[in-house]
């Protein structure tokens, strides 16, 4: 059932690195996952033996782009079990390029004055700032979801929020708390309010096994580089029908259907959201990411997480006990693999740099996620997070560096 | 861990442990200037009382890390009381303490600006800083904070 970590390390070169002489401990896989080798090599591969443009050439390793990158759009919907890949997948820049396109394309269409979007407050700054900004030019009302005391999504005022909204955009996990939320219930209730369902899955779905027909989603985002892929490609997913109804978001080459001087024809979806050059090599590289996590197993992938954050935290509550505080919910399946630290009376600043010097890598300061942080009452904490990479060993040398960190400023 | 040690010199955690000049003056008549360090959430509330052409009091108020606090108390001590004209050297001494370490880094063929570390008393305890790039920002916070104080004020 469990993952073998000794082997899984032996894909990813970069743990082999050492820093200030000690053994990289990566624990920053929220922020952005490390590659697999052979992501790394099916993307130098395309770039030596087929690179061209896709979607306009007619010689031989044209077509070959064109099919490689159209395999990866079908390697990506049926990753998400999505019912028709060709025509709900769009490759996007990254999560937030995603949920701008469909502030943006949905939002503007969609959405006027007094019309409601339900957020939450554990949100990143990735599916606030959008939808403020159209709150700023359209007069939208943004409302949103509290907490209960353990960190998890109170529900208690979900019909209340819901009631007169026009869609609800929440992550699937968030990336300071881990709190992982109920979508097929969050689905349910949005629609039975009349409002669509948009699921930031950032964190969630490199890391769990999540399905969009099963949990009977309209739309969702996630990146490339936290799923074990390349930086430089996002995915957003929607309803075929959905996405149909909607304009373009950006302008250009590749979007279109027809051009005169006096105007343009938008071209089908996909392409109508694909304007200029799309990032070929890292669709690639992102699909054969997926077909790495696919090999190894999702519900595999989520239950070595989910037991080593239990793991864990039960290591860090021995060792430190009251001394730091791990924000979010007991461990458990409603909780991922996302550890947001605060020492008493010590920086995440300084924790992390110390950290740092015993080879951990973690983040420090607010995740992109200040009305959150505002929430919780502190201004920043140093989030350590898991990946199929890390195992128990990774979380003595955290525990080690911590106690550094204590006594240095104890 | 030498570094590190260089880093968190004693008089640098003395001074994050036991901020001097901790607070905020009533405002008005003190002006007062908030600072951000947008990357990490550090903020500083940077707090002044100008008489006769010198800085007669400075509190400072706000949150964040060991550098950025220490920094700022140090700063408060080595200003309070001095003629205005001095606190404007120090603070250019001090950026300019930061900003050569900042164009080595960048390895730019520049030449560095020598820096008197006698004349920085206490705060040449900061310069362990300049090997973590990232934490130079955290150091210069309150001083960027004083200065826009002094900028406003058009003193």
């Amino acid at each position: 059932m469990s993952l073998d970590v000794t082997r899984i390390r032996k894909d990813f070169p970069l743990l082999a690195r050492e820093v200030h002489g000690r053994r990289i401990v990566y624990l920053d896989s929220a922020a952005s996952s490390l590659p697999p080798h052979d992501v790394v090599t099916a993307m130098g591969e395309y770039y030596e033996t087929t690179h061209a443009n896709v979607h306009r050439g007619v010689y031989a390793t044209a077509e070959e782009a064109t099919r490689l990158y159209e395999r990866s759009r079908g390697v990506v919907g049926r990753f998400l079990g999505a019912p028709s890949p060709a025509t709900e997948v769009v490759f996007s820049k990254n999560t937030t390029e995603s949920i701008n396109l469909l502030a943006h394309a949905w939002g503007r269409t969609n959405l006027a004055q007094g019309d409601v979007v339900v957020l939450s407050i554990m949100e990143h700054h990735a599916n606030i700032v959008p939808w403020q900004m159209l709150a700023a030019e359209r007069g939208i009302e943004l409302r949103f979801l509290g907490l209960d005391a353990d960190y998890r999504l109170d529900l208690t005022d979900l019909d209340e929020k819901l009631d007169g909204a026009k869609l609800l955009s929440i992550t699937a996990m968030s990336n300071v708390l881990g709190t992982i939320t109920p979508l097929a219930e969050l689905a349910t209730r949005a629609h039975a309010a009349g409002a669509l369902i948009h699921v930031d899955g950032a964190q969630a779905v490199p890391h769990l096994p999540l399905d969009v027909a099963a949990l009977d989603l309209d739309f969702l985002s996630f990146s490339g580089h936290k799923t074990l892929g390349p930086t430089g490609i996002g995915v957003l997913w929607g309803r075929a029908a959905l996405l149909e109804a909607m304009p373009p978001f950006l302008g250009g080459g590749g979007m279109i259907l027809d051009v005169s001087t006096e105007r343009f024809l938008p071209a089908a979806v996909p392409d109508r959201f694909e304007a200029g050059t799309p990032p070929i090599a890292e669709a690639i590289g992102l699909a054969r990411a997926i077909e790495y996590l696919e090999a190894l197993g999702k519900d595999q992938v989520r239950a070595h997480e989910q037991a080593l954050t239990a793991t864990a935290m039960a290591m860090l509550e021995e060792r430190f006990g009251s001394s730091l505080a791990i924000y979010g919910p007991p461990a458990g399946a409603d909780r991922g693999g996302v550890l947001s630290l605060a020492l008493e009376g010590i920086h995440a600043h300084d924790t992390a740099q110390i950290l740092d010097s015993v080879g951990v890598c973690v983040r420090p300061g607010h995740h992109c996620a200040k009305p959150l942080m505002r929430h919780l009452g502190v201004s920043a904490t140093a989030r350590a997070s898991f990946g199929i990479y890390n195992d128990v060993d990774d979380v003595e040398v955290l525990v080690e560096g911590l106690a550094e960190a204590a006594k240095l400023f104890g | 861990m030498a570094d590190l040690e260089e880093l968190y010199r004693e008089i640098i955690l003395d001074h994050y442990r036991s901020p001097r000049n901790r607070g905020e003056l009533p405002s008005p008549p003190a002006h007062r200037t908030e600072g951000f360090n947008p990357l990490c959430g550090d903020e500083v509330v940077v707090t002044i009382e100008i008489e006769n052409g010198a800085l007669r009091d400075i509190k400072i108020g706000g949150q964040g890390c060991s550098i950025s606090q220490s920094s700022a108390s140090l700063m408060s001590a080595a200003v309070k009381g001095q003629p205005l004209d001095e606190v404007r050297k120090k603070i250019a001494t001090f950026k300019t303490l930061m900003s050569v370490h900042e164009a080595q880094l960048e390895e730019t063929d520049a030449e560095p600006e020598a820096v008197d570390l006698r004349a920085l008393g206490e705060l040449a305890a900061l310069q362990g800083v300049v090997k973590f790039p990232v934490r130079i920002k955290c150091a210069t916070l309150a001083w960027n904070t004083l200065a826009q104080g002094l900028d406003e004020l058009e003193v």
